[in-house]
């Protein structure tokens, strides 16, 4: 039933764009002949770029926008799921404190990411206090309307980490404390840049994330890797048109930062957001999920909001979570590889088989934002360009 | 979850920082201590988490409302994309029940 559902989810290759009714059609597909111009164009093929983020990934599957990309452009997700890169460790440390009787809120799609040995999501199915919120808000209006202690184990990119610290300065009750596994992105695209295995000629860099941070933020990056960065929209014009700038500035052998999301994202970004940030968080260095250790890609509370950080609040015992040997599944999970653009999903052998999301294996089939998870929602492929050319 | 959701606003409290905005027919209370513009009623703000991100001009959110208005009116229950959207508008606190005060117990 559930997979009859997802075929009729498939578009026609024959022509992606009849179901973008909303849309002017003659200017996605001005947009497709411009792309297809400029992967002839470019003295070599194919040509791959990363985006990092899972809406970018929902865009592009959901409206079916590979099938409209050139055959010898390779547009890849990386590491662009927040809830995905939260580590083992960090994933314990919450399971070990709902475990030891605290009550634990977070985002709902935290829940069922596995740690060592459980989720906390399974924690809950054994009696342990834990809460689904959609804002770190709705946590510290639990810790109100409760006496016990309220930990938000907190997920997100800079973007929803700004909220957190809105929170932290605003006087939150005594009783709150915040976990943080929130991460920051820059960091990690130098990783993936640095990877011997990669290809990567440029990245999209997310809408939403660039409108707190500024396009400035990825000058650096350029000048240090010599990859263009260019901040995308997340309609699907929006999309194929950062695409098309991407291309034009790898074509121009001048790598720079270029904005194609000009009506939310300026250079300097959102300051007051950003002062914020800085105030509450700093930045470390810890171990993303399946892919490395970023430095300076985790965000934790600084010393002067120490009373509201839950690992300074509470001593963490994660120890009895880690006698279970793990399943035999998690051996065989490449959502490293996919995260880091190295694989993809359908390269992996659990997919849709063994690892599906109703049995996720690994967390980038639990998430709404995970690569695996977002392939599986909209057809298991959502590359159709191979089908036109069968169709052909 | 890196979506947000844009909203128009209806009223602006500038002594708490809050605006009522309406996404979609739904009025829900959004904080305003992150946006980096004042708004004002007319305007389209980007929720985040029960927070407004960035000031969108009146005279720009038609595009940005095109993909929105797909989401919400067309797509099905399942659609990742769709539930990302409307947990984004459930993240910030109905309008309604903030103006009746912390008394109302009805919801």
């Amino acid at each position: 039933m559930r997979f009859v559902c997802r075929r009729e989810r498939v578009m026609s290759p024959s022509d992606p764009f009849a179901q973008m009714k909303f849309r002017d059609p003659a200017r996605a597909r001005g947009l497709r002949d411009t792309l297809d111009r400029l992967v002839q164009q470019a003295d070599h093929a194919p040509i791959s770029v990363m985006h990092v983020c899972g809406s970018h990934e929902q865009a592009i599957a959901k409206f079916g926008l590979r099938a409209a990309f050139p055959e010898n452009l390779q547009v890849i997700m990386g590491p662009g799921c927040p809830v995905c890169v939260t580590d083992v460790p960090e994933v314990d440390e919450a399971v070990a404190l709902a475990k030891q009787g605290v009550r634990v809120a977070s985002y709902g799609d935290m829940l069922r990411v596995p740690g060592t040995s459980q989720s906390l999501a399974d924690a809950k199915a054994e009696g342990a206090k834990v809460d689904v919120v959609y804002s770190v808000t709705q946590a510290v209006d639990l810790a109100r309307e409760h006496d016990e202690e309220i930990v938000f184990f907190a997920s997100g990119f800079e973007t929803t980490a700004v909220a957190t610290a809105a929170v932290l300065v605003d006087d939150p009750p005594d009783n709150f404390s915040v976990l943080s596994a929130h991460k920051y992105i820059p960091p990690v695209m130098e990783i993936v840049a640095e990877m011997p295995e990669t290809k990567i000629e440029g990245f999209l860099a997310a809408g939403h994330a660039a409108t707190i941070t500024g396009s400035a933020v990825f000058e650096k990056f350029v000048e240090r890797h010599g990859l263009p960065v260019v901040i995308a929209g997340f309609e699907p014009l929006d999309v194929l048109a950062g695409l098309v700038k991407l291309l034009e500035v790898i074509n121009s052998g001048e790598p720079r930062v270029e904005n194609a999301f000009p009506r939310c994202v300026t250079r300097e970004g959102n300051v007051p957001a950003q002062r914020l940030l800085w105030r509450v968080f700093r930045p470390t260095g810890g171990r993303w999920r399946g892919i490395a250790h970023v430095p300076n890609g985790n965000l934790r509370l600084r010393d002067e909001f120490a009373r509201y950080d839950t690992r300074k609040r509470f001593t963490i015992d994660a120890s009895a979570l880690w006698s279970y040997a793990p399943p035999k599944l998690v051996q065989q999970c490449q959502c490293g590889d996919i995260m880091a653009g190295i694989s993809s999903p359908s390269e992996c052998q659990l997919f849709g088989k063994g690892c599906t999301p109703d049995q996720p294996v690994g967390a980038c089939m639990v998430s709404a934002e995970g690569t695996c998870r977002i392939w599986h929602q909209y057809g298991g492929q959502p590359d159709l360009r191979s089908m036109k050319r069968g169709a052909a | 979850m890196c979506l947000g959701v844009p909203g128009k606003v209806i009223e602006v409290d500038g002594e708490m920082q809050i605006a009522t905005v309406d996404f979609w027919g739904v009025r829900k209370q959004v904080r305003l201590e992150v946006c980096d513009m004042p708004v004002e009623p007319g305007d389209f703000i980007l929720n985040h988490v029960g927070f407004a991100i960035r000031r969108i001009p009146p005279e720009e959110a038609a595009e940005t409302l095109a993909l929105y208005d797909e989401l919400l009116r067309l797509a099905d229950e399942q659609d990742l994309m769709t539930a990302d959207v409307r947990a984004e508008i459930e993240a910030a606190p109905d309008a309604v029940r903030v103006q009746k005060g912390a008394g109302d117990e009805s919801e």
